[in-house]
């Protein structure tokens, strides 16, 4: 790890001021990810801005809207337990207990996981060439060894996967994340949070490096009765997904009223298409409209050679989660059978 | 000419609190020192394990606050107040084991031993925390623990047995 200079500012204007005055400087709260990154010498911070003592953000608070504000320091424990979340938002819940382990969903926090970096290989490895490390290095990922690399969204400079579950779920329930800068608050709809790799691969999200994330907001619709968060991976309990899938439906009779579906696993970010959303809108609840939810989905998947499996492997898991959430049976994130 | 030497001040070193298994004591540390390096290598408390060193294994499980967290993704200048408990925390004053530790040596719950500093502190959180009814239930919430030996079914064997007798308090 490099050596660097440590500040715990009181409050958040003080935090902004920190990290304003120096771009090596970077905010840590569970560190989960980031000290480990820094273990592999992918991050070399010159100076960490801890955040965790700053106050307002560790609360789960109704909004006037009619939806929870989840503060930007509340662990990751506390949402998969909070008694409001599991009855209004059981989807949020189950994803987060699909992810991690308790010791790392203790010490995560809500923020932290939504800047979560990629576990690509290459990332990881800094003797490697990556252009999300190294802009412009190159990408071994690409004819290299690719088993858990992305199927959409790709670009010819990166094909890495973003590795969180929680924000799998909160792209299907449309979060908003409230960030705070210099130049004031602002807000930022789920969907444009993450970006696709494109020709800056190096660049996650759209949050500045003088900002922070304050909040995330849940909308009221929480698709409590119709809802399944669906995680495969290479072992059943802590790893990162495959494939996942979180699939929230509302429905009119037998019919779809709104569906939701946001895919974990196989794109840079969690991927949405809401036309294949609104094309099942009216639809009977039944395996052929999920058929052609999912081939719209999935329209465009292209394999890298060892991930080619995932673009079937997505299109089961679309279908399975989609019946599962039809028929008010999410998955159990204990009972690891898939019904 | 050789300058002359001036001793520093070290700089670079914050000054925290931290009570360790109920002895409070002050400490100056380089930030980038982790817990678990900080437990092991200054404090010389050896029990809790560096196993993977990033978070994959649980050999580094501590009690911090009452809460498992993986010692080795902590840094130690950031638990400044904490209060953390080892492995060498768990027995009472006079020697008598947490039933924990019983329970691992009645059930056999372990073979070479690596792990289980973290899987005693992880299983007695997991009591405390109350989110698992079940041997399933335990297993999904044991899985931050690896254990290379193979000595899982002993291991929810234990848990089990501390869960039956009404479990203990985490001290």
């Amino acid at each position: 790890m490099n050596r660097f200079t440590y500040a715990r500012p009181a409050d958040l204007a003080g935090a902004l001021r920190e990290i304003a005055r120096d771009p090596g400087a970077r905010f840590i709260a569970g560190g989960t990810n980031l000290v480990d990154l820094m273990k592999y010498d992918v991050e070399r911070p010159t100076r960490l801005v801890d955040v965790t003592r700053l106050p307002g953000l560790d609360a789960i608070e109704e909004t006037a809207a009619g939806g929870l504000r989840i503060g930007a320091l509340v662990s990751n424990t506390a949402i998969a337990y909070d008694a409001r979340i599991g009855r209004r938002y059981p989807l949020l819940a189950s994803a987060v207990l699909a992810g991690a382990s308790p010791q790392l969903r203790n010490a995560a926090s809500t923020g932290g996981n939504l800047l979560q970096r990629t576990r690509c290989y290459y990332f990881y490895d800094a003797a490697t060439p990556c252009n999300k490390r190294e802009p412009g290095s190159g990408c071994p990922a690409i004819g290299g060894v690719n088993r858990i690399h992305a199927i959409l969204g790709t670009s010819e400079h990166c094909i890495a996967t973003h590795p969180s579950d929680m924000c799998v779920a909160l792209a299907a329930l449309e979060a908003v994340v409230q960030v705070a800068g210099p130049g004031g608050e602002r807000a930022i709809p789920f969907a444009e949070f993450h970006r696709l790799p494109g020709d800056h691969p190096e660049r996650d999200t759209t949050l500045c490096q003088d900002e922070i994330i304050t909040a995330v907001e849940l909308p009221p619709e929480g698709f409590a009765e119709h809802h399944t968060y669906l995680k495969l991976r290479d072992r059943l309990s802590y790893a990162f997904a495959l494939v996942s899938v979180a699939a929230a439906l509302e429905l009119d009779g037998g019919r779809i009223a709104r569906a939701r579906i946001a895919l974990g696993g196989v794109a840079h970010k969690p991927w949405r298409m809401p036309e294949a959303e609104a094309a099942l809108a009216g639809q009977p609840a039944e395996a052929a409209s999920f058929a052609l939810a999912a081939d719209r989905l999935l329209a465009g998947a292209q394999g890298h050679g060892h991930n080619d499996f995932k673009i079937d492997l997505a299109r089961r898991a679309i279908l399975r989660a989609l019946s599962q959430a039809a028929a008010g049976t999410p998955q159990s994130q204990t009972d690891k059978r898939i019904r | 000419m050789p300058t002359q030497a001036t001793p520093q001040a070290e700089p670079d070193r914050v000054t925290i609190t931290l009570t360790v298994n109920g002895k409070p004591r002050s400490l100056a540390l380089e930030p980038w020192t982790t817990l678990l390096d900080l437990l092991r290598e200054e404090l010389g408390l050896t029990g809790t394990k560096k196993g993977c060193d990033h978070g994959q294994c649980g050999a580094c499980t501590v009690l911090l606050d009452g809460r498992r967290v993986n010692s080795c993704l902590a840094l130690a200048v950031m638990q400044d107040g904490a209060s953390v408990t080892t492995i060498e925390g768990l027995a009472a004053a006079d020697g008598t084991l947490h039933p924990m530790q019983t329970a691992f040596i009645e059930q056999d719950a372990f073979q070479c031993g690596y792990c289980t500093p973290g899987q005693i502190c992880s299983a007695i959180a997991l009591l405390e925390e109350d989110h698992a009814q079940n041997p399933d239930e335990i297993r999904e919430l044991m899985s931050g623990n690896i254990c290379r030996c193979g000595a899982y079914p002993n291991i929810v064997a234990a848990i089990e047995q501390v869960m039956a007798s009404g479990g203990e308090p985490a001290p």
